[in-house]
């Protein structure tokens, strides 16, 4: 059976129910039951109409609950079984959805997670699984992200950078699970950057691409870490690459630059160099003074001095870094790469051993260690 | 959102305020204490941030792997480690602050008297599996 198909269709099919008159909380549950029944049906029955099957069930489903509700409140009022001629759609019903998932008055988690299935179309189970939460608490987190935005319209204009903050977030998030998570942000980002022409949906949409070129060089088969400079360029998927870099320059010839292009103008230049030798190291670093120029960001100045340190040695990367709060995460991993490559490895694995404790995941904590012991190696020769 | 450890254990933390061991609580106490616990897990499932929460034995045993084709030797339990872990819950929160605020409801358990216990809880936050996008250079 065709999931990504099913799961393409979910947008439009919860937009069908909303423009009948259902609530969105409501038709929202709808949909989900009807794509789990899809999955449960189609594989052995594949409808010929998979939009129209799953507009029928999910109303289906709709009326169902409605009828239960009423019963169950013993009142008169009497659901209407015929579809109410929705009026027709002024703006991109899509983008509303993106829209509404990603509410601002939505706390980042509940905001992913209510993408996720309301976009998305993946089930409460998969969304579980990919956040390693049990399925119970996910309902719930759902539900009550449904509730939060029960009194927004839906046809209110929204945001787009919340909804590309929430979006980056799934991406970042990778792979753990069966869902794929980074593919599935990348699918949802171009869905979106169909239904609405902006050149930072572009700018995210060439960044995830791009990133997502190098995945498979990014670990090594026993699951370490691979820096940039080691990666195997040749196991770079081109195809996105290219993708990426032709997104990126028709976004940046609009000339409204934003910080999500200026991030994948950085990754163009890395994906643009055969060796690492070869990076322009020096173009690098004006985009990360445009990017500290847009977002002001910390974590900015920090891969700048990285970048400083590339350009102009290390001693210029680490008079950078010393303008820096010594308190922010990977401080310490920059410190120890400038510091060796400056020749000091006593203090570049000290600091390279305190990285590894900062580490907030697991991959880098054992990249920071062995860094730290291939040092400490060196040192007792 | 990130997962935190609230952890309840005995080792390193000044004594808590309502310092009165359970077996000196009164039935009712112990009731309440176990009821409050057990509407704290549903309240955070409701909200849509538990994900674990179990007590352990107070007694276990040490064992270590002892060499090719011999059983792994038993040991324990010694002194000075019995009843370190009494229990923990794992949340999954957006913030810091978050999993501060909800170990301090924990902490805030009826004891003695009906009263808070006012217990230390570390919060420790897990180490996630994959690094995020920003590459190491």
């Amino acid at each position: 059976m065709d999931e990504a198909l099913l799961r393409s269709l979910t947008p439009s099919v919860l937009t069908v129910l909303v423009r009948r008159g259902a609530d969105f909380a409501a038709a929202e549950d709808a949909v989900q039951d009807a794509l789990v029944e899809a999955l449960r049906v189609w594989p052995a029955d594949p409808p010929r109409d998979p939009k129209g099957w799953l507009v029928t069930v999910a109303w289906r489903k709709f009326l169902d609950q409605a009828r239960a509700d009423s019963a169950r409140r013993r009142r008169e009022d009497r659901v209407d079984e015929e579809p109410a001629p929705g009026p027709a759609p002024a703006v991109d019903d899509t983008l509303q959805l993106y829209f509404l998932c990603a509410h601002p008055s939505l706390t980042p988690s509940s905001a992913v997670a209510l993408t996720l299935r309301a976009v998305g179309g993946l089930t409460t189970r998969q969304i579980a699984q990919a956040y390693l939460v049990p399925e119970a608490t996910m309902a719930q987190r759902i539900s009550r992200a449904k509730r939060t935005v029960s009194g927004v319209r839906f046809d209110q204009p929204g945001d787009v950078a919340t909804v590309l903050r929430v979006l980056y977030l799934v991406f970042n998030e990778g792979y753990s699970g069966d869902v794929d998570l980074a593919a599935e942000a990348i699918r949802l980002t171009r869905q979106l950057a169909a239904a609405i022409d902006h050149p930072e949906v572009a700018g995210l949409l060439a960044l995830m691409l791009l990133h997502h070129a190098r995945r498979a060089s990014r670990t090594a088969p026993d699951g370490a870490l691979v820096p940039l400079a080691e990666q195997d360029r040749g196991r770079w998927d081109t195809a996105s690459i290219a993708e990426g870099v032709e997104i990126l320059q028709a976004a940046l010839a609009r000339d409204r630059l934003g910080e999500f292009q200026a991030q994948a103008a950085i990754a163009a230049l890395h994906a643009d160099a055969r060796t690492a030798e070869e990076t322009d190291w020096v173009q690098i670093v004006e985009w990360y003074d445009e990017l500290a120029r847009l977002t002001d960001s910390p974590v900015v100045r920090l891969n700048r001095a990285v970048a400083v340190g590339e350009a102009d040695g290390p001693r210029a990367g680490l008079a950078a870094l010393a303008a820096l709060d010594d308190s922010l995460p990977r401080h310490a991993a920059v410190a120890a790469y400038l510091h060796e490559r400056d020749g000091d490895l006593a203090t570049a694995a000290r600091l390279y051993s305190e990285a590894a404790e900062k580490a907030s995941n697991l991959a880098e904590r054992d990249y920071l260690t062995r860094q730290a012991a291939r040092l400490n190696a060196r040192t007792r020769d | 959102m990130a997962k935190y450890l609230l952890l309840k254990h005995y080792r390193g933390a000044p004594d808590a305020v309502n310092n009165v061991p359970m077996d000196q609580w009164t039935p009712e106490e112990i009731s309440a204490h176990v009821g409050y616990m057990r509407d704290f897990a549903d309240r955070l499932e409701k909200t849509g941030e538990f994900v674990d929460g179990q007590a352990l034995a107070p007694e276990g045993a040490w064992v270590r792997y002892d060499g090719e084709g011999r059983p792994p030797v038993t040991d324990g339990p010694f002194a000075e480690t019995k009843d370190l872990i009494a229990g923990w819950m794992v949340i999954d929160v957006d913030t810091y602050e978050r999993a501060v605020e909800l170990a301090g409801e924990l902490s805030a358990a009826p004891g003695a008297g009906g009263k808070p216990i006012h217990e230390w809880l570390e919060v420790r936050p897990f180490l996630a599996a994959n690094p995020s996008v920003d590459e190491c250079h």
